[in-house]
């Protein structure tokens, strides 16, 4: 599989990143590069073999349903680039 | 005339503080003075010598009142993956520059409980993506090391731990905090000729760690003795319940436990680690491992790791698939920067945010990782890699079958000089040859000087263990510590 330019676009878009035509033209020769080499795992015979999902054995944890945080309205709008009366500000999303 | 107190080990930082010999804030105002000289090699994002001072007026009134604790006296340098409260977190990207954290990461958290200061955050490659510290939007960090050729040019740290290595090697600290997604502790380690481990997966908590791979992430120290890692990867590691992959485990005492004798232990040399095109030079340096090892009384014994060429394409499917997920959270609108051209919409901004705000190799990858977890192309690769990933992951437990521990090199070359594998993402891919089977398969390993090439560059070795088994690694590191002799330092320049 390779992409071409309106594929790379397109993973542009979806990763909300924008790109310029020539930004995305050099991205297509890098991208599919990189892709070329990472398909050789296909020849991998992975049949009956589960995908990895746990490296180190580890067992999932339960916590009592109490509430340990919270109350830090301010701290958590200190590094916000806008910040209006407690809120994080965007651009007007609905007309 | 004193001894220059940053030539000291942490160890010897520690137990000369402790016996009175000198007070902490002789040893932070010396290692400040070398930060502030050391400007030339960049290793430093932010200096915080006003830290490392209030740590050690701290450590001092401690030893009057005789309230010491295990780091009590001794300064350190922070990879800036960690977030610090009050102090500047950027991950090497200007997508977080002057990003304050209002919270401390558990890691340093704990590091600053047990008395160590801090002598300011260290640079890294952007997102602690990269093998040669050239990624960061702060510029290059630029290794100690030169070339004995009589050439000047600047060499690779290595990365993604560059700005750590770098500074250790200079003596602007005894020691500083890495992580380890791929390599970037242990490959940066060799590259300036100091020691490094990273443990099993789950030992050091996660939590306030800027994220890159959260199945790979793991921090671990760095300093110029096994002694002082087995004592920093004590005050770093133990349960955090924010973490929900914390391993809920006692931390072991692992310098109490060194020991170099290794009789009785067997050390697997794994043959697909003998790559086509390796320079003579570190396969000599690994001979010479072996060597050492079975002076320590170790048995060798030659093993398998069959799938170990997938490695590489596996960790290059799902890093970026990780990192892709975990940078969707900068979009210029709870932290960081933003920005909106003008009349944009929330969608434009975020998009226009990220695109100024991520530095190349940070978008090449979350293209990649977009890519590869897309419809339709999300079990061709990224399941694929994950069964694969489950396959290495086995390799090494059939191998634990006949053996105890595995060595092998840490890095297929010396230091490269910055700019020579810039042009080529995969030739700079390859640098984690040796170092990513072990990451995927979330096992402790370990990089120790091993000698210097013909060009006068350190070396250094890799040690693998089993699961949990840190003390085991760190044994072995310390036996080819002992007889290798390492004493070797760059001459200063900076």
């Amino acid at each position: 599989m390779s992409v071409d330019l309106q594929t790379v676009k397109k993973i542009a878009s979806l990763a909300r990143i924008s790109v310029t035509d020539g930004d995305a033209q050099a991205m297509v020769p890098e991208l599919n590069n990189i892709l070329g080499w990472v398909e050789q795992l296909g020849e991998v015979d992975v049949s009956g073999i589960e995908p990895m999902t746990a490296v180190i054995p580890n067992t999932s944890r339960l916590r009592d349903d109490v509430v340990t945080d919270g109350n830090v309205r301010d701290k958590v709008l200190a590094n916000a680039p806008q910040a209006e009366q407690g809120f994080f500000a965007v651009p007007k999303v609905i007309e | 005339m004193m001894t220059d107190l940053t030539n000291l080990t942490v160890a010897e930082i520690r137990d000369g503080f402790r016996a009175g010999d000198f007070t902490a804030r002789e040893v932070a105002e010396g290692f400040n003075a070398n930060v502030a000289a050391a400007k030339a090699l960049n290793a430093f994002i932010v200096e915080t010598p006003d830290k490392a001072l209030d740590a050690a007026d701290a450590a001092d009134s401690a030893r009057a009142s005789g309230d010491l604790k295990p780091l009590s006296g001794v300064p350190i340098g922070m990879k800036d993956l960690f977030c610090t409260e009050g102090v500047q977190t950027t991950a090497a990207s200007h997508i977080l520059e002057g990003f304050v954290p209002t919270y401390e990461s558990t890691v340093s958290g704990k590091l600053w409980a047990a008395g160590a200061g801090m002598l300011g955050k260290l640079n890294l490659d952007q997102f602690a993506m990269g093998s040669s510290n050239e990624t960061s939007y702060f510029g290059n960090v630029i290794s100690p090391w030169k070339r004995n050729d009589g050439g000047n040019a600047a060499l690779a740290p290595g990365g993604s731990s560059g700005g750590s290595a770098a500074a250790i090697s200079a003596r602007l600290c005894p020691a500083a905090t890495g992580t380890d997604t791929g390599g970037s502790i242990r490959q940066p380690a060799a590259f300036v000729g100091i020691s490094g481990i990273k443990p099993t997966y789950g030992r050091c908590s996660r939590w306030g760690v800027v994220a890159f791979a959260s199945s790979l992430d793991q921090a671990g120290p760095m300093a110029r003795t096994v002694r002082d890692n087995a004592i920093l990867l004590e005050a770093m590691s133990g349960f955090d319940p924010k973490d929900s992959t914390s391993l809920d485990l006692p931390v072991p005492a692992w310098e109490a436990g060194l020991s170099s004798d290794l009789k009785g232990k067997r050390v697997g040399i794994p043959q697909e680690y003998r790559v086509e095109g390796m320079p003579a030079e570190i396969d000599a340096l690994w001979e010479k491992g072996i060597a050492y090892l079975k002076d320590a009384g170790a048995e060798i014994v030659e093993v398998s790791l069959p799938h170990t060429q997938y490695a590489l394409p596996t960790y290059y499917i799902i890093a970026p698939a990780e990192a892709s997920s975990n940078l969707a959270r900068y979009d210029g609108v709870r932290f960081g920067l933003r920005d909106l051209p003008d009349g944009a919409g929330l969608q434009d901004m975020y998009a226009a945010t990220r695109a100024a705000g991520f530095g190349p190799e940070v978008k090449r990858r979350i293209m990649i990782g977009t890519y590869v977890l897309s419809a339709g192309f999300y079990d061709a690769y990224y399941t694929q890699a994950q069964k694969v990933r489950t396959l290495i992951a086995r390799d090494f437990d059939r191998a634990w079958e006949s053996c105890d521990l595995l060595l092998t090199p840490t890095a297929p070359s010396a230091a490269f000089a910055l700019g020579e594998k810039q042009a080529d993402p995969l030739a700079m891919y390859l640098n984690d040859v040796f170092t990513v089977p072990a990451s995927l398969a979330g096992l402790p390993a370990m990089s120790v000087p091993g000698g210097l090439d013909a060009q006068g560059l350190p070396l250094g070795l890799q040690i693998i263990g089993k699961a949990l088994d840190e003390q085991g690694v760190l044994n072995a590191a310390l036996a080819i510590e002992e007889r290798a002799g390492f004493t070797a330092r760059p001459d200063k320049w900076w």
